[in-house]
């Protein structure tokens, strides 16, 4: 399990990013849930952490594909891939991510530090 | 509606597709590509698929087991366009494709220099990044002419592999025309910080060389040594089959705020298309990406509607450059005049959010590594006065 933040830290409407490998973006949407996907669009290199939340989806703030943060399923192209989630745990007012054991997609030309 | 034929097999033809499927199209769709690919993505061809980091298959736009249920005519250029009974178009080998609706799709062409010297380059297509790359791993010098984006970003390459690059522009500042002189001046800075020499102000006389170029002479009398060239100085819209059509060209097709051209059932989108832009009271033909991938859903439900669909508000044009390592993004529309202000970061770290307004209105915002300023300030692109 991982420490993100203290949750007073993230308002809602915000994200942040942890700088993991690959490094995971933490939402906290409107409606006050908290989600986390690997940063990287699986499309081209840039961060979710830096794109537009509304409501469960995360547009890319490069090509604008967009995701569903709950399942990570592409809602609307260029991307082609779902992004992978992580679980989220906030326990005594901070914010953990438990990191996926499954295999990212990361876009053509990322690759992570230890592969 | 029975049938629709997508001239154009590249973005704006694939999201054509996609989009009349999306909108309850069950017709016979036929899709007429020149070039014998499926559709494949361009923007990385002058990024990381000449700098070796993409493959041919990493640059596909179609997902895997994505069927379209379209008929594909591919490696055959649409030659004509008649009005009959139903619209017929005619191809390069002779045979024709009839359809109930038409959607233009054929985008741009690169401009050139004319004449034939080997080593000379323009970067429009797969074969053509490909045929670049094996220029530039055998060379010590390119000379770019035209500092536009795609110019910059093969400059960028051409850097990382370690060739020496000069950059001549005819206006007195790079990005000119897209970003305006003060900002375009100052992202020169992050070229020359990277070793390329950019000569602004300067035309070109002629290409040098006995079948091969060996160097670049401009209109002052100087001569820059060269082993390969690209000529970056834009694209003209591939319209020239619409000859003799009845569909109305200018630059590029003339459409209304909904994609329709002159001729009924027939829409246009893509680089070649230009769409009646309110906020700017007049017809632009936009050759970005975003473009390309978003109005042909709004075309398509002109076209489905016969003309009677609302159209959606038009999205501003957005484009985004990768040069070494910095991201920049653009988005709006900016003319001669603009009041240019920096809101975020500075110039001289090259990191700043600028917001370009007219008459009090944001008409335009530019990023430099400021991607998520950028993303909210975007959306204020042609809001009202006072809006905000």
């Amino acid at each position: 399990m991982i420490p993100a933040c203290p949750i007073a830290a993230l308002p809602r409407g915000e994200a942040l990013r942890i700088e993991t490998d690959p490094p995971i973006a933490v939402f906290h949407t409107e409606d006050g849930e908290l989600y986390a996907v690997d940063d990287t669009c699986t499309h081209q290199d840039a961060s979710l952490a830096d794109g537009w939340l509304e409501g469960c989806e995360v547009e890319c703030p490069l090509h604008a594909s967009r995701f569903d943060l709950r399942t990570g399923r592409v809602d609307a192209p260029p991307a082609k891939l779902p992004v992978r989630t992580h679980q989220v745990v906030v326990r005594d007012e901070t914010v953990y991510v438990v990191p996926s054991d499954l295999p990212p997609n990361l876009p053509p030309g990322v690759r992570t530090g230890s592969a | 509606m029975k049938s629709v034929a997508i001239v154009g097999a590249s973005l704006a033809g694939l999201s054509a597709a996609r989009a009349l499927r999306a909108q309850g199209f069950g017709g016979r769709l036929t899709i007429v590509g020149a070039e014998p690919h499926r559709p494949y993505d361009r923007p990385p061809l002058s990024k990381e698929f000449l700098a070796g980091q993409m493959t041919t298959a990493d640059l596909a736009l179609e997902g895997d087991g994505e069927d379209l249920d379209a008929e594909w005519r591919l490696g055959v250029a649409a030659t004509g366009l008649e009005q009959g009974r139903s619209l017929r178009i005619a191809l390069a080998d002779g045979s024709a494709v009839e359809a109930d609706g038409v959607v233009i799709a054929t985008g741009a062409v690169a401009r050139t220099l004319g004449g034939n010297l080997a080593g000379v380059h323009t970067l429009r297509t797969i074969e053509d990044a490909a045929a670049l790359r094996a220029d530039l791993d055998a060379a010590r010098r390119l000379v770019v002419i035209g500092a536009g984006f795609i110019g910059a970003e093969v400059a960028c390459v051409a850097r990382t592999l370690g060739l020496d690059v000069t950059i001549v522009e005819a206006a007195p500042a790079p990005f000119a025309r897209a970003l305006g002189p003060e900002m375009g001046t100052a992202l020169a800075g992050l070229h020359e910080a990277h070793g390329v020499r950019l000569i602004c102000g300067a035309a070109v006389r002629t290409l040098t060389g006995e079948g091969r170029v060996d160097g670049v002479l401009l209109e002052d009398g100087r001569r820059l040594d060269a082993d390969v060239v690209l000529v970056g100085i834009g694209a003209r819209p591939a319209v020239d089959w619409l000859d003799g059509s009845g569909v109305t060209v200018g630059d590029g097709v003339v459409c209304d705020t909904g994609g329709a051209t002159s001729v009924p059932g027939v829409v246009a989108v893509g680089d070649c298309a230009a769409w009646f832009d309110p906020a700017l009271g007049a017809h632009l033909r936009v050759e970005h990406w975003t473009g390309a991938a978003r109005r042909p859903a709004t075309a398509a439900r002109t076209l489905l509607s016969g003309g009677a669909a609302v159209p959606d508000t038009l999205a501003p044009p957005y484009l985004w450059s990768d040069q070494y390592g910095m991201r920049v993004q653009f988005a709006g529309h900016t003319l001669p005049g603009d009041e240019v202000s920096v809101e975020e970061g500075d110039l001289a770290s090259r990191r700043f959010l600028a917001v370009y307004r007219r008459e009090g209105r944001t008409v335009a915002v530019l990023g430099v590594d400021q991607p998520r300023s950028f993303t909210r300030w975007r959306r204020r692109v042609n809001e009202p006065a006072g809006a905000r």
